[in-house]
């Protein structure tokens, strides 16, 4: 693969997460517990959004065939995705989404910092502008995080149950294929075996900070960067591709 | 044919392109606006995007090429600028002073990561008191917070700092 296709298919795994996390937090939109939380989900979503357009048009760019943000967005297949699985699972209930948020966020906060050294300039530019944008989301959700596992009886008891049910997700984010070794070789790019261990202090401290447990060594379920998804994610995306599929070629 | 006096004519019309969604600032004011390159008869505009995902960008682009082309520019083109990231401290001392005016509490000067943190006391646009409180960190648009004055009891918006 040459460097072009690296990169290419790098910046496109980082376009899928903002718009996959972005659609799931869109979701949420007018279902937001209280007024700030309210207003918090949808500016998070609006924020991974705005990533997105810029991972997709950047991507769009590099393999050179015309493609557009909306091409990318709208009219791929389910398989062609190569999000991590993490993103795609379902809301579920406030404490599930906001765990979700944490285990993402701490590795992908790390992981936009580093990029911001890489040597290719435009993503190192993206990365810049996303990772302010991260620190502010990831403050917040950490601080929901605490509330709930420091909170009630019943509060430490869902949100450690969300924890737990997650965490067999995390494995994938740390999981280097080729396209990972090839970026850090050509451009600089990430080692994700030390952003594991860095992630592994923050979530031990943010954990501790929670009263939670931090979960058992188990089993870690992978295969979304090579687009095979959980169940949920042929949904998600049957909802997010409505218009363009019903009506192909809508614009307005 | 580039002077000096085309440069300052193309800066006071952006002066007057308004950002879509705080009205009473420019987007010069905003400090969006990079760098203008003349060329014969064509004009390129450098503009930094604030937020990724504000949906404003979009509008303030066209509405900058709608500027030109009614002063009369027959070939204007916006090239959007990525880096250095735009931060609020670029909002002019002048854009403070409308923002305030507007009831937009400005952003502090520093927006360096602590910033985000907001320990910084934030004054109300109204009677100027520092007693306030924070009312939501997120508000009408990515860019703001909200809160309450103790003082006048008015709320108001607080433009927050990256």
């Amino acid at each position: 693969m040459d460097s072009g296709a690296v990169l290419y298919r790098y910046v496109l795994r980082l376009g899928d997460n903002a718009l996959i996390l972005a659609q799931r937090l869109i979701e949420l939109v007018t279902h937001g517990p209280e007024l700030e939380e309210e207003l918090a989900n949808a500016n998070f979503g609006l924020d991974y959004l705005g990533q997105a357009r810029m991972f997709y048009s950047y991507a769009g760019e590099l393999e050179g065939k015309g493609r557009a943000e909306d091409d990318f967005a709208f009219l791929r297949a389910e398989r062609e995705f190569c999000n991590v699985l993490l993103l795609e699972q379902p809301n579920g209930h406030f404490g599930d989404t906001i765990a979700r948020s944490v285990l993402f966020e701490v590795f992908y906060l790390r992981l936009l910092e580093r990029l911001t050294a890489c040597s290719d300039i435009r993503l190192a530019e993206i990365a810049a502008c996303g990772e302010r944008e991260i620190r502010y989301h990831k403050r917040h959700n950490v601080q929901w995080l605490v509330r709930l596992g420091d909170g009630t009886e019943e509060s430490h008891r869902r949100v450690q149950t969300s924890v737990d049910n997650l965490w067999r997700y995390t494995g994938e984010l740390f999981a280097a294929d080729e396209i990972d070794t090839a970026m850090r070789d050509l451009f600089d790019g990430p080692d994700l075996g030390e952003l594991q261990l860095g992630w592994q202090d923050d979530m031990a401290e943010i954990l501790r900070e929670a009263t939670l447990d931090f979960p058992e060594r188990q089993w870690m379920d992978e295969g979304g960067r090579r687009g095979q998804h959980t169940e949920h994610f042929g949904r998600l995306v049957a909802e997010m591709q409505y218009l363009q599929r019903s009506y192909p070629g809508l614009d307005w | 044919m580039q002077t000096r006096s085309d440069e300052e004519r193309i800066w006071h019309w952006l002066a007057e392109v308004p950002d879509p969604e705080v009205p009473a600032l420019s987007v010069v004011d905003l400090g969006m606006i990079r760098n203008i390159r003349i060329t014969n008869d064509s004009v390129e505009i450098e503009v930094s995007p604030t937020y990724t995902g504000c949906p404003a960008t979009e509008v303030i682009e066209h509405d900058i090429l709608e500027k030109m082309f009614a002063e009369g520019v027959a070939t204007a083109s916006v090239k959007r600028v990525l880096s250095p990231p735009w931060t609020t401290d670029w909002i002019s001392d002048e854009g403070k002073k409308k923002l305030r005016r507007y009831g937009i509490a400005p952003p502090e000067r520093t927006a360096d990561k602590r910033a985000l943190i907001g320990k910084a006391a934030i004054c109300c646009p109204r009677c100027q008191s520092a007693a306030t409180t924070l009312i939501s960190e997120f508000g009408s648009t990515a860019c703001k917070a909200s809160y309450r004055c103790d003082e006048c009891l008015e709320p108001f918006e607080y433009f927050k700092c990256i």
